[in-house]
């Protein structure tokens, strides 16, 4: 299909920008560019059209199923959209007096309260964009907290293998070494390997639970004790948190701060769409040195302040301002009986249709699941030659978004099923008649699964050149 | 089967280690490379850094995950193979040519497998 910049036409176009309604200010000429920047022209049918047809080759929420592992794809209702378009949201100014927005700092205030109080922590921070950059700013809390009691030692971030690869990551960014730890025969942490791991040199710990491979590890308490024995902290990633939320509190378990993601959790917009939003929570003693500014509130009246320790600004101003809107009706929407209902149906969707795939494929781990199951097709791949990938390309087919494939790396061939809460029995039924009819093929027609799918717009692209060769902008002189 | 040359040591987790004069040369195995799929990206340290046996010295990057690299050694990194920044796909086309790092001054090392035990390794992961 032809770009934006093969469709522009000089002169061609609508008008971006609305008349001037402030006064106009003189500034350095300059500052001026030299000449106007090259962007496309187009009439604004062609552009939707571009987009319509754009979106066509895609697959969202919207089209099916979507079980992509370890990214909660739950639903996100209509009401969350109307609530952020609300005028009083949308039509106001991050520098504006704060006595003429104190709705949005009341939003703030109480998304933190319900926030903390499904995490068990004392304080929250809305100003980091994703979960990787709320793992970023929960690792410099940790930090600020060890240089704050003077104690330079603690340079290394232990983190299982099978976390998410951004831990390792986000430790190494904020400065950090890192140190790996095995996964017992279930995918959970191995207390001989941690023991020998933690000392004085441990700054913290970083976990997911339920972990990577959709099981909640039981040892958790003695994990937390080992760590905070060792003078370290215990940091939860809160990718997991779709399996729990309302039923086990990440400060109950032994932690000491979280970050979450209202992308996925919450019910708001990701995976293309977004953006993200990764609030940082932490117990009392870590408040002091949270990203500034924060919101109290006194007497009803809700006001920013800057923390006296404060790591200072990880993102201008208050984060993905509109995303916490979205979260917080999410949460009034369900209330405190919603929201461990919707784990709960998590879980249950999860274990029904891992039970009606048992038997037919491997699962990793033979027992029951939390919000997630990851399933090996290393036995199919051996004696059929059909891959992971050859089955996600396959139930594109189908209308079903691939699960995620080739994660955790623990597992060989995996594909990590993730169907969230929000999908009924028909649906769950219907993937399982698909992935059933998948295996009839892999052992009758093994090579046309190494076309699939054969019904979508975009077949197979050519991943290893993308990655390899990536062409990044457009070429005006071709 | 994955090729496993008989004069080479290994480590269980994958890398091909060659003993010369005290220099021993790092790269992926065969077997390595082929569960990695097409590698897109491959970050190395710098000559002069320090490696220690049993931790990570560079990440490999194919499109299906990125993966650590663990040193077999505890040494000095005294040449990186700069040519697989360019083109990672030598590693893929002809992995026991395409070494990754060179490493002196070893003080410690992890215990090193030969062809026949990494080849049992490898079987058990195939099984």
């Amino acid at each position: 299909m032809k770009l934006l910049f093969e469709r522009s036409r000089p002169g061609r176009g609508s008008t971006l920008l609305p008349a001037c309604d402030v006064p106009a200010v003189d500034f350095d000429q300059s500052l001026l560019r030299a000449q106007a920047p090259r962007l496309p022209e187009i009439s604004e049918i062609d552009l939707g059209r571009h987009y319509t047809q754009l979106a066509k080759q895609t697959h969202g929420v919207n089209d099916g199923f979507y079980p992509l592992g370890s990214c909660t794809m739950k639903y996100n209702p209509r009401v969350n959209e109307e609530a952020a378009s609300l005028p009083g949201f949308t039509q106001v100014h991050p520098l504006q007096p704060q006595e003429t927005v104190q709705g949005a700092l009341e939003v703030l205030h109480t998304a933190q309260q319900l926030l903390c109080e499904i995490t068990g922590m004392d304080g929250m921070s809305f100003q980091p964009a994703a979960g990787a950059h709320g793992e970023y700013t929960g690792l410099l809390l940790i930090r600020k907290y060890h240089q704050s009691k003077g104690d330079t030692a603690r340079t290394k971030i232990i983190v299982p293998d099978s976390a998410h690869g951004t831990n390792p990551a986000s430790a190494t960014m904020a400065g950090f070494k890192v140190v790996s730890v095995p996964s017992n025969d279930m995918g959970g942490v191995d207390l001989e390997a941690l023991r020998k791991a933690v000392g004085p040199d441990t700054a913290g710990l970083m976990l997911t639970n339920p972990n990577t491979v959709g099981l909640f590890d039981a040892n958790i308490l003695e994990i937390t004790q080992i760590v905070h024995d060792a003078g370290g902290l215990c940091y939860y990633d809160g990718a997991n948190l779709n399996a729990v939320m309302g039923h086990v509190r990440p400060g109950d378990m032994g932690f000491d701060c979280v970050h979450l993601n209202l992308h996925k959790t919450f019910a708001t917009p990701h995976g293309g769409g977004g953006p993200g939003s990764g609030p940082v929570g932490c117990k009392a003693m870590l408040e002091p040195f949270l990203p500034a500014p924060r919101v109290k509130e006194a007497g009803g009246v809700y006001s920013l302040y800057t923390p006296d320790q404060t790591m200072g600004q990880v993102r201008s101003f208050y984060g993905n301002f509109l995303v916490v809107v979205k979260a917080l009706t999410y949460l009034i929407t369900l209330g405190k009986e919603g929201i461990p209902e919707a784990s709960a149906g998590a879980v249950l969707n999860a274990n029904y249709l891992m039970k009606k795939l048992m038997g037919h494929y491997d699962m990793a781990y033979n027992t029951l699941c939390m919000h997630e199951f990851v399933m090996t097709l290393q036995g199919l791949a051996h004696d059929s030659g059909v891959t992971a990938m050859d089955v996600a390309k396959r139930l594109l087919d189908f209308g079903i978004h691939p699960p995620t494939m080739y994660f955790p790396l623990i597992v060989h061939e995996a594909l990590m099923v993730e169907p969230t809460e929000t999908e009924s029995p028909e649906t769950l039924n219907e993937a399982a008649q698909a992935f059933l009819e998948i295996l009839a093929e892999a052992k009758d027609d093994p090579e046309s699964l190494h076309h699939a799918p054969h019904h979508c717009p975009i077949g197979r692209p050519d991943e290893v050149t993308a990655a390899r060769d990536p062409i990044l902008r457009y070429n005006f002189e071709a | 089967m994955s090729n496993i040359p008989a004069e080479l040591k290994y480590s269980k987790s994958h890398e091909w280690i060659k003993e010369e004069d005290g220099v021993f040369t790092i790269g992926l195995t065969d077997y390595a490379q082929s569960a990695l799929g097409d590698i897109v990206f491959i970050n190395l340290p710098e000559e002069e850094d320090s490696v220690t046996a049993g931790e990570s010295f560079s990440d490999v990057e194919s499109v299906k995950a990125v993966s650590d690299v663990f040193s077999p050694v505890t040494g000095t990194v005294t040449a990186v193979n700069e040519e697989l920044l360019d083109n990672p796909a030598l590693v893929n086309e002809a992995p026991y040519e395409a070494w990754l790092i060179k490493v002196s001054q070893v003080t410690d090392s992890e215990e090193l497998l030969d062809a026949d035990a990494y080849a049992a390794v490898v079987a058990a992961e195939e099984a």
